[in-house]
């Protein structure tokens, strides 16, 4: 079970604004954690606390295939995103750095800073604050089985040794 | 000499060239197949963390030393120690597994421009790339399509890569382009139409007359920018001229049969353009699907004019822009920037007396990176500042400040613009 508060953002959120460029030339996730989304909000990473989660419109993480993007968010505290619906190289990124990206075209009811609990078992978002239930898409096995290894890498390892 | 034959099945060449590198007799939309890949690549801003991710796996070599890429070019030549470090994880890795391409300065490029200039895309083939823009060698006949750092580590390890089988939006541009008007105006307006997720997961074919017509450099402009629809790649059918390209660069090229979309495949849609009627435009920030004509924006003034990146520093690129420039002035309050995708094309542009033009306009002409279009260097903007630009993506602050803006067009729009300090249509200055 994830809860923590809900950091809400509109549509096309892009990798640009995720992590700008400058900060590519590394990919330590503590020094990305601390740039998370600063294209949008500078002072994201500082308002961010474990098991936080991000709502957000369409097309989230358009753009770029960096990698750093999931793991900027995924650094600073978040535990999982949750948009209507993902661009596919974000989308995929997420997942195999073990960062939950869940698909809930519904969600827009809920507001900044609410406080919400995510069941990934029953495919459920709920918004505590404002006493509402959404369902999400659950995902696939593989992908269920990629985000509890750690991601794709651990998820690797483990299959190469079993 | 290596033949691929291609099964004729009702599929559209997307999934034909999935079906072929899964070694599946069919491949049908929403199906997840896993490939065998062709070629792998990786450049200095997702390689280091991939090599880093592979040593984690613990196998001792990769698939195939002659199927990865290692491409120096967003933060080369070297922009600061980290960047130093960022290039150097790359060579010593070339160095190590034995990978011969990986090209030094000097010799290197814009990965998506190189790649197919050193005769490493061919039609059929199943590729990926760290790089969202990876769906540029569609154009080439290719699969092809952009993935993180971690998925290439994987794949470098077992040259396998999972995909789902999109399905495909027919794009027909018939017709002709009018002058001036090029490949980027015809894709820009496509993503005007079809917005930054109208063809998110899918993919993206484009034919038609006017298709017919382009160079293969046209052709991967459009291929590389499907991304800024969403799309998982863009892709044209192999024809004469693909396979006159590959011929100059590659031995002995790989014969395709039965590539291209069969009569009774199914499209998921179908979108119709005239080529006759289309126009420079212009993407206006912060979306590639803002597009509107030049000619409406011409009130707009710019500190900056960028000719180069993936999607538009080839030699006809270049060769245009110069046109466009015939000798006149970058107007003085406007600093122009040249930065040829290659060496290659480099040393082309300098013969062709392209890069005499631009100096003599009093523009800047740099060497060989990604640099200003991501904002990494060699023109990045201070808050306030607008820049013209031939390449991809114009998103808050990604050529700098998050309070400078990007306009996305086309060289010969960003040529004209250069010379009159305003976004400017290219037909009312000529």
């Amino acid at each position: 079970m994830i809860k923590g508060k809900a950091h809400v953002f509109g549509d096309d959120v892009n990798t640009d604004v995720i992590i700008p460029a400058r900060y590519l030339n590394t990919f330590d996730p503590d020094v990305l954690g601390q740039h998370a989304m600063e294209g949008i909000d500078p002072d994201f990473s500082s308002k961010v606390r474990k098991g936080d989660v991000i709502v957000a419109g369409s097309n989230f993480g358009c753009g770029s295939s960096r990698e750093h993007a999931p793991i900027a968010i995924k650094a600073c505290g978040i535990s999982a995103v949750v948009a209507s619906s993902f661009a596919r190289i974000f989308y995929r990124n997420a997942i195999n750095i073990g960062l939950p990206a869940l698909i809930c075209e519904n969600a827009g009811g809920i507001e900044q800073g609410d406080e919400v609990e995510i069941d990934m078992d029953s495919g459920t978002l709920r918004d505590v604050t404002g006493d509402r239930t959404y369902g999400f898409r659950p995902l696939p096995d593989l992908l269920l089985e990629i985000l509890e290894d750690g991601g794709l890498l651990e998820h690797t390892i483990r299959k190469m040794r079993d | 000499m290596e033949t691929r034959v291609f099964p004729k099945d009702g599929m559209t060449i997307t999934e034909k060239l999935l079906a072929w590198s899964s070694r599946r007799e069919r491949a049908e939309p929403g199906e997840i197949v896993e490939s065998g890949l062709d070629l792998v690549l990786v450049n200095d801003v997702t390689g280091p963390m991939a090599i880093d991710r592979f040593r984690r796996i613990g196998v001792e070599q990769v698939f195939d030393p002659d199927r990865i890429a290692l491409v120096q070019d967003h933060y080369a030549p070297n922009k600061d120690i980290k960047s130093a470090e960022q290039c150097k994880a790359l060579r010593d890795f070339s160095r190590e597994m034995g990978i011969e391409n990986f090209w030094e300065i000097g010799r290197c490029g814009i990965e998506h421009v190189l790649l197919p200039e050193s005769g490493l895309v061919q039609p059929g083939m199943t590729i990926i790339g760290a790089d969202s823009h990876t769906c540029t060698y569609g154009a080439f006949g290719a699969f092809s399509t952009g993935v993180g750092s971690t998925e290439a580590a994987v794949s470098m390890a077992s040259g396998r890569c999972w995909f789902r089988v999109p399905e495909s939006q027919l794009h027909t541009v018939d017709g002709a382009l009018p002058e001036l008007v090029t490949s980027k105006d015809v894709i820009l307006t496509i993503i005007g139409r079809m917005g930054v997720d109208g063809a998110t997961y899918k993919a993206m074919e484009f034919t038609g007359e006017a298709v017919d017509r382009m160079t293969l450099d046209s052709r991967a402009t459009m291929c590389n920018m499907a991304i800024e629809a969403g799309a998982k790649n863009g892709v044209v059918a192999p024809d004469e001229r693909t396979l006159e390209y590959v011929s100059g660069r590659v031995d002995e090229p790989i014969v395709v049969e039965n590539l291209q979309s069969d009569e009774d495949c199914s499209y998921e849609s179908r979108f119709d353009y005239d080529a006759d009627e289309m126009e420079p435009v212009v993407a206006l920030p912060p979306l590639p699907s803002n597009v509107v004509p030049a000619r409406e924006v011409e009130d707009v003034t710019i500190d900056q004019a960028f000719l180069g990146s993936c999607t538009n520093g080839k030699l006809e690129d270049l060769e245009l822009a110069a046109r466009v420039i015939d000798g006149e002035k970058v107007d003085p309050g406007v600093r122009m920037i040249v930065i040829p995708a290659t060496w290659q094309i480099y040393g082309d542009a300098l013969e062709g007396g392209y890069l005499e033009t631009f100096l003599d306009a009093g523009a800047c002409v740099s060497c060989p990176t990604c640099g200003p279009c991501l904002g990494g260097h060699m023109g990045v903007l201070a808050a306030g500042e607008r820049c013209i630009s031939s390449t991809n993506r114009n998103f808050v602050g990604r050529m700098g400040s998050p309070d400078s803006e990007v306009y996305l067009a086309s060289p010969a729009t960003v040529a004209a613009s250069a010379l009159t300090g305003r976004i400017t249509d290219p037909r009312s200055i000529r």
